[in-house]
């Protein structure tokens, strides 16, 4: 989806993807079932700004992870294209050592993503000496990363994973995917097990290490309140699909699609005297197993109408875009008004 | 005539560990009325879940000393035996968990595993209990509850499996539903819709609940007080508005300055910094001292009381009078 406005882009984003989709087969245990399909990851655009941070924000099975997966070439798009830097990577060996040296993954279990075998030391010197830096340089590299996230590298280099807290851990691991000077790091679910405490501890610190190592960010979480802390642009996904994507004050303040309006009321409130009173929407998420052809929220909208059988495309609205078919009046949807 | 349903005195949980002892609650009073709900807010290891688990008497016996006095509707609870702590258990008290798909038991029906508790609390028919699993089912509005009724806990969805927990909570009638964290493994759509499940049939069940989480909307939206617990102790309790509208104790404040909520995009949050106490090496006196920027040697001389600051409001901090 390539703009088709008067002002060309100004910077080529960090990273972008043009209509990624991945669909996974789930087999049915050989009694002659057919296969079934998992919509993943469906149609999904998005340009990353050099020094921004695009939060994505979604449910269980809406496909964040496997956006992360997809971004870090973890695993293959059936389709679509990831450009870093304006540059399409290709799938090949050595491309794809390059880019994952530029791109980095910070995960949500901050215990299960170190190796409890090696000391904190030789976890952030071994991506550098895979990369063909001397022992001592990684070191060295190691050392000043560790003083950086506020960990004593004294104290710290020599010790196992088990023998620190979920925040140091997770320090840890945001120092060893600085290790490589990347351009771009993706967060998935990383303060998400930390105590609230600590959790913003670890977002100032993330904060300070953007703007200082001149990186950019992707930041996926399930709360709402870090998304819109954080995020310069924010994504809302929805069974596999980018439902709303605009700046993040812009999409907090005026939501337009059904799904983010519902998403957004169903923050707790903080005031005990201005308690919510109803649930926005009912039901859960359904499985993203062999979805209908039409709007995937249809099924839970409560302005669901004929039209929405049919796929709804990503409409500009000012500077967001909503996948609703009320965001353009001229597709005949009854309460267009709804959401202009 | 008007003793609360439970109250629990210098409540203390100790347990034993090849390192000594360590004491994971550690002399708290608790106090709830008939249909009340008391919201516990803290972080991991300040002694929250140890708290309820010792109010059901699930905790391991052969590794735990608890000590103090537990009282719910006049019986002594630490003393129960045998058959009357069965019966207390599920039966006066109940308790809702964190993790619905590991507390329902993989291999029973929901159905089975409703009508099963409600003949052993009840002496009603098997047929009758069935017809009490349905009617809970229908409580919290499990749609088609009928053909649930037969479904396996893998059947159903996270929100799904989160209702018929609190169906089976509530099978038996409790007057107390202890409540651990029963929404933050859900999805967002779906945790305010339990909140307001849980809202209306403790309403209209007229039963005390205890309500333990780690995030401060979710107790908004429930408590009527709520307590702050640190490193075993309670720091400050009150109504939910005064405890979270104006904030007295130094952690009480940080918790919730350092919430993502209100900060303002682009501006450092204010954190506290540190982390909570080792239980096993508690700092002497006040266990929030050593991270508190108020902290004078006064904190270390002695483990503040709680004290009342009027209102219902009680605050465990030496220093109150001077830093209000």
């Amino acid at each position: 989806m390539t703009d088709q406005g008067l002002t060309p882009p100004q910077t080529v984003p960090a990273l972008s993807a043009t209509s990624l989709n991945k669909t996974f087969t789930v087999r049915e245990n050989g009694l002659g079932k057919p296969a079934r399909y998992v919509h993943a990851v469906s149609d999904f655009s998005f340009d990353l700004p050099v020094g921004s941070t695009l939060g994505i924000v979604g449910e269980s099975g809406c496909g964040k992870s496997t956006t992360a997966r997809l971004l870090m070439h973890l695993v293959k798009p059936d389709s679509g294209q990831i450009r870093l830097s304006g540059e399409p990577v290709s799938r090949a060996k050595r491309d794809l050592k390059q880019f994952r040296r530029k791109v980095q993954m910070v995960f949500q279990d901050s215990s299960a993503s170190l190796n409890p075998r090696l000391t904190i030391e030789q976890s952030i010197t071994f991506a550098p000496m895979v990369h063909g830096v001397s022992l001592r340089a990684a070191r060295e590299t190691a050392w000043r990363l560790l003083d950086r996230v506020g960990l004593d590298p004294a104290r710290f280099t020599g010790r196992y994973p088990h023998e620190l807290s979920g925040g140091q851990r997770q320090r840890v691991n945001i120092a060893r995917a600085l290790a490589l000077n990347p351009r771009v790091v993706i967060f998935d679910e990383a303060v998400s097990a930390l105590d609230k405490s600590v959790e913003a501890q670890v977002l100032n610190l993330l904060n300070e290490l953007k703007a200082e190592f001149g990186l950019s960010y992707i930041f996926i979480s399930h709360d709402l309140n870090v998304v819109r802390y954080i995020s310069d642009h924010v994504l809302v996904m929805y069974l596999g699909q980018v439902v709303e994507q605009g700046p993040v004050d812009q999409v907090y303040a005026t939501p337009r699609h059904p799904y983010t309006r519902a998403l957004l009321a169903s923050m707790p409130s903080p005031d005990p005297e201005q308690r919510t009173m109803a649930a926005p929407i009912t039901g859960d998420p359904p499985s993203p197993i062999d979805l209908p052809p039409g709007c995937r929220f249809a099924p839970r909208c409560a302005f669901a109408e004929s039209i929405c059988d049919t796929m709804p495309y990503e409409l500009r609205h000012g500077e967001t875009r909503v996948r609703c078919h009320m965001a353009d009046p001229k597709l005949g949807h009854s309460k267009a008004e709804v959401i202009q | 005539m008007n003793t609360p349903l439970l109250s629990a005195k210098d409540l203390t949980v100790q347990f034993r560990t090849p390192k000594g002892p360590i004491t994971a609650v550690n002399g708290i009073d608790l106090t709830l009325e008939r249909g009340e709900v008391l919201g516990i807010i803290g972080e991991s290891g300040s002694g929250k879940s140890v708290t309820m688990r010792a109010l059901l008497r699930i905790l391991p016996e052969a590794k735990t000393e608890i000590a103090g006095d537990l009282k719910l509707d006049g019986k002594d609870v630490l003393s129960l035996k045998g058959h009357d702590l069965a019966a207390y258990r599920g039966g006066d008290v109940s308790m809702v968990f964190q993790e619905p798909a590991t507390a329902l038991d993989p291999v029973f029906t929901i159905g089975t595993q409703i009508s099963e508790t409600v003949r052993r609390h009840r002496k009603v028919s098997r047929k009758d209990a069935q017809a009490r699993a349905l009617e809970m089912l229908e409580l919290v509005r499990i749609p088609s509850p009928a053909s649930r009724l037969g479904n396996y806990p893998h059947e159903m969805s996270g929100g799904m499996r989160q209702r018929a927990m609190i169906a089976l909570a509530l099978a038996a009638g409790p007057k107390l539903l202890l409540a651990d964290e029963p929404t933050t493994a859900l999805d967002a759509t779906v945790q305010i819709q339990v909140i307001l499940l849980l809202r209306e049939l403790q309403r209209e069940m007229g039963m005390a609940t205890i309500f333990v989480t780690h995030d401060v909307g979710v107790a908004a939206e429930i408590s009527d007080r709520i307590a702050v617990m640190y490193a075993g102790r309670i720091v400050e309790t009150g109504t939910a508005a005064e405890v979270l509208k104006n904030p007295k104790h130094p952690y009480t404040q940080g918790l919730l300055s350092s919430t993502v909520q209100g900060a303002v995009p682009g501006t450092p949050i204010k954190a506290i910094p540190g982390m909570p106490p080792d239980l096993a090496q508690m700092p002497p006196g006040c266990a929030f001292a050593p991270r508190c920027p108020l902290a004078t040697s006064a904190c270390q001389a002695a483990v503040p009381d709680l004290r009342a600051q009027g209102g219902e409001r009680r605050v465990a901090c030496v220093r109150l009078e001077e830093i209000a």
